[in-house]
């Protein structure tokens, strides 16, 4: 009987290592191939790598700042410039897109047609076309195509909309917002603390309580503390005032860059996180509704006990992707001329030619931006979850 | 009596009108907060609606637009080389619903949309550009014959012999396009400096869909492997790629690429921008392919090692086919984000349709008419979003993940 010759490629170890073997070549091989051509190239063109470049004066103004910036401060403050910009758009836009969005999304679930519709056509629109070209249309076609700023569009008194963007009210905090503060904090906790107990002996002793009202009646009396410690409001609204039709004295102007990307941002995420929010709710199975209805739960309990922690599970990770996927966009602010972290950064490529060290900081922050999000959004995720026995 | 009253009321509201109340009373009106919705609603739709055809009809100059269509199509690409675009059309149509019609099969309704829509274009052009209506009426008539001819195949189970060679048949589109629309081989040669408009954005979706795609696969199957150097080497990969912004990495593809090839190496602006698109695209698809990878049962796998099939074998006849069907709608879904992001080439200085707009509203004839052009352009962008969108709605029920 003749055996049966045992090859080398017959070893049970032999693809796998073949194949690493094989994968660590190739990538071996082309990172010594684009690294010696970037050495070659780099050497061609006279650059060097480093940070060095970091310190030195920056030279050109930013438009928009909220720390404070000259254009003789350096690059690295520049860029800190950017990032605060960048954090400011995106913060804001996930505040907006998830509040829309969940306006949206129930909207789309609604028993009422029209508004079932309305929704639909929203969804649709928004999330069928470029968000560049939607922030473009934001910028150029409403913002900078609105009226003069003497011709402003007014709401309630100065509060108005026109080409210089639009002009809110402000807030400036006082030195008692701090007492308001603890005061306020010392409030809601133990209103919580209160809501719970009551809520507790409603349900498991039946004794009839008002956990909402005792609770909110603890929190006011201790905003009613600080009004007695402080004797003023925490913080002043200034409502926006306009001197001869042109200089702004007092109020909030938000640029047209900003209040596009702004827009832009909220209402192309809204989209994608209402179908987000229908589907978890869809995803809720029926049975669920039907056992809640049967037990005899007010349709609020009902919402709150049972539909929405389970929604919430199915909801949260893709939430969090579109949330990164906000943060991401919002370098889109280079199209609309909003000096964001890409767009200084940028500049400081167009000026220093330096693109690995540019490329490089840009990566980092934004995985340092990406993995803030995702860190507090696993958190809550992991809150949320099915606690098993 | 209490017929009497019924048949009153019968007179009084005749059956249709009773049954459309019905549904407005359960749609509408089933409760005083829906009351108050379906008014408010009401008044949204009437006030934007009356001012959105008012602005449409009075106010908008579109002349902004038909004087710049070709422009929007396919931007400055010679007008006397135009019909190699139109040929390259007509040869992409053909073979599309050759295929389409034989997926999918081709019936009349489909047939009588077709040749509306194709009636309806060729009859709106007739009057401005003959020649162009002539190209429309030739593509509507091949689209419905290559239908016809697809299901016909399928009915009469041609379709099994063809089914093979149908790549072969794209692979050679593929080649005749590029042909047409490059030039070489005696048609004269067009620079891709000058593929603007509608044409790069196609062109530049296309290539990229199809070679992110089988990348895509290749990073899922190396995140589930069980060797760790693959595994290591695709999670760095999709992760870097993912925690990136689009722009960064285009920007990363018009400026790095250059520095990490040899000097001589010229490459196009074009290919880095697809290079770019295909680095990013490839790593989100991979996500959605171990979606479907993890959803298949492991039974699977072991039933395919209990059979005697290899890993390539079982990854190709088994895994693949069942993990890559149950994620379709995900990776349209990806498909139509693409399409959307080559809007961010306009950034780093490719013209396609989002940049030729840009230029449009620069032109100084018509300064200050963005809503015009950026809506125009918004129409095309959601047309075939929604078209792929809808596509991929009828390809679900026919690859089976919908019972």
């Amino acid at each position: 009987m003749e055996t049966e010759r045992q090859y080398l490629w017959h070893h049970p170890k032999f693809w796998p290592r073949a194949t690493q073997g094989l994968l660590l070549a190739v990538l071996g091989l082309s990172i010594a191939f684009c690294g010696s051509n970037l050495v070659a190239n780099l050497q061609q063109k006279q650059l060097q790598i480093g940070f060095d470049f970091l310190q030195s004066q920056a030279g050109f103004n930013i438009g928009e700042t909220i720390i404070a910036y000259k254009p003789t401060n350096t690059y690295a403050q520049a860029l800190g410039v950017g990032l605060v910009n960048s954090l400011r758009i995106l913060s804001l836009g996930i505040v907006f897109a998830t509040f829309m969005g969940g306006v949206v999304g129930l909207a789309r679930l609604s028993s009422n047609w029209l508004v079932r519709k309305l929704g639909t056509v929203y969804v649709e629109t928004l999330r069928n076309t470029p968000l560049l070209l939607q922030l473009a249309f934001w910028y150029f076609a409403v913002f900078l195509s609105g009226p003069p700023f003497e011709k402003r569009v007014r709401l309630l008194g100065d509060l108005s909309f026109s080409q210089r963007g639009l002009l809110l009210p402000d807030l400036a905090l006082k030195w008692s917002a701090i007492v308001w503060a603890i005061c306020l904090g010392i409030g809601i906790g133990l209103g919580t603390w209160v809501w719970k107990i009551q809520y507790r002996q409603k349900v498991e002793r039946n004794e009839p309580s008002r956990p909402w009202f005792m609770a909110i009646v603890t929190a006011i009396f201790w905003g009613c503390l600080a009004w007695v410690f402080t004797k003023q409001a925490p913080l002043t609204i200034f409502w926006p005032t306009v001197q001869e039709n042109k200089t702004i004295l007092s109020g909030l102007l938000l640029t047209p860059e900003y209040s596009a990307l702004l827009f832009g941002l909220t209402f192309y995420t809204a989209a994608f996180i209402a179908e987000i929010i229908r589907g978890g709710i869809l995803a809720v199975p029926k049975g669920q509704w039907e056992a809640a209805r049967s037990l005899g739960l007010s349709p609020n309990l009902m919402l709150r006990l049972v539909i929405i922690p389970q929604a919430l599970r199915t909801i949260v990770p893709p939430l969090t992707s579109q949330y990164l996927n906000l943060a991401k966009n919002s370098s889109l602010a280079i199209a609309v001329g909003y000096p964001d972290l890409y767009a200084v950064a940028s500049t400081t490529f167009n000026q220093t030619g330096r693109s690995i060290e540019v490329i490089l900081l840009l990566m980092v922050t934004y995985l340092a931006i990406s993995l803030g999000i995702a860190l507090v959004m696993n958190l809550f995720n992991r809150r949320i979850q099915i606690v098993e026995r | 009596m209490p017929s009497l009253p019924q048949k009153l009321k019968d007179k009084l509201l005749p059956h249709r009108i009773r049954l459309a109340w019905g549904w407005m009373r359960q749609n509408l009106l089933n409760s005083w907060f829906n009351v108050f919705l379906t008014l408010l609603c009401l008044w949204v739709i009437t006030v934007g609606g009356l001012g959105a055809i008012r602005w449409v009809f009075t106010q908008a100059q579109w002349e902004v637009v038909t004087a710049n269509l070709r422009l929007i199509f396919v931007g400055r690409y010679p007008v006397a080389q135009l019909w190699r675009l139109w040929l390259a059309t007509l040869l992409v149509t053909g073979v599309l619903s050759f295929s389409w019609g034989a997926l999918q099969g081709w019936n009349r309704k489909v047939l009588l949309r077709v040749g509306c829509i194709g009636l309806g274009v060729v009859a709106a052009l007739l009057f401005a550009d003959w020649v162009s209506a002539l190209w429309c009426g030739a593509i509507a008539l091949l689209t419905m014959g290559g239908g016809f001819a697809g299901a016909w195949c399928q009915q009469k189970s041609l379709w099994q012999s063809f089914k093979q060679w149908l790549p072969l048949c794209w692979f050679i589109t593929f080649l005749v396009t590029l042909w047409l629309m490059n030039g070489g081989f005696g048609l004269a040669t067009v620079s891709t400096k000058v593929w603007n408009g509608l044409l790069l954005t196609v062109f530049v979706a296309v290539l990229s869909i199809v070679l992110s795609f089988p990348l895509g696969v290749l990073l899922a199957l190396g995140r589930q492997s069980p060797l760790p150097i693959v595994r290591g080497v695709s999670i760095a990969y999709i992760e870097l790629i993912r925690g990136l912004p689009l722009i960064g990495i285009l920007f990363m593809a018009q400026v790095m690429l250059p520095l990490l090839l040899p000097p001589q190496a010229n490459v196009d602006q074009l290919v880095r921008a697809i290079a770019g698109l295909t680095a990013f695209s490839a790593a989100y698809l991979a996500e959605t392919v171990r979606g479907g990878l993890q959803s298949l049962p492991k039974g699977q796998w072991e039933a395919a090692r209990a059979l005697g099939l290899s890993t390539p074998l079982t990854l190709g006849l088994i895994v693949l086919p069942q993990a890559l069907r149950a994620v379709v709608p995900a990776i349209v879904g990806q498909f139509i984000g693409l399409f959307k992001d080559t809007a961010l080439l306009s950034i780093v200085g490719l013209v396609e349709l989002t940049g030729i707009a840009r230029s449009i509203a620069a032109q100084p004839d018509y300064l200050g008419r963005y809503a015009e052009v950026y809506l125009a352009i918004g129409v095309i962008y959601w047309l075939f979003c929604y078209g792929m969108s809808v596509a991929s709605r009828r390809l679900e029920h026919s690859v089976g993940t919908q019972s």
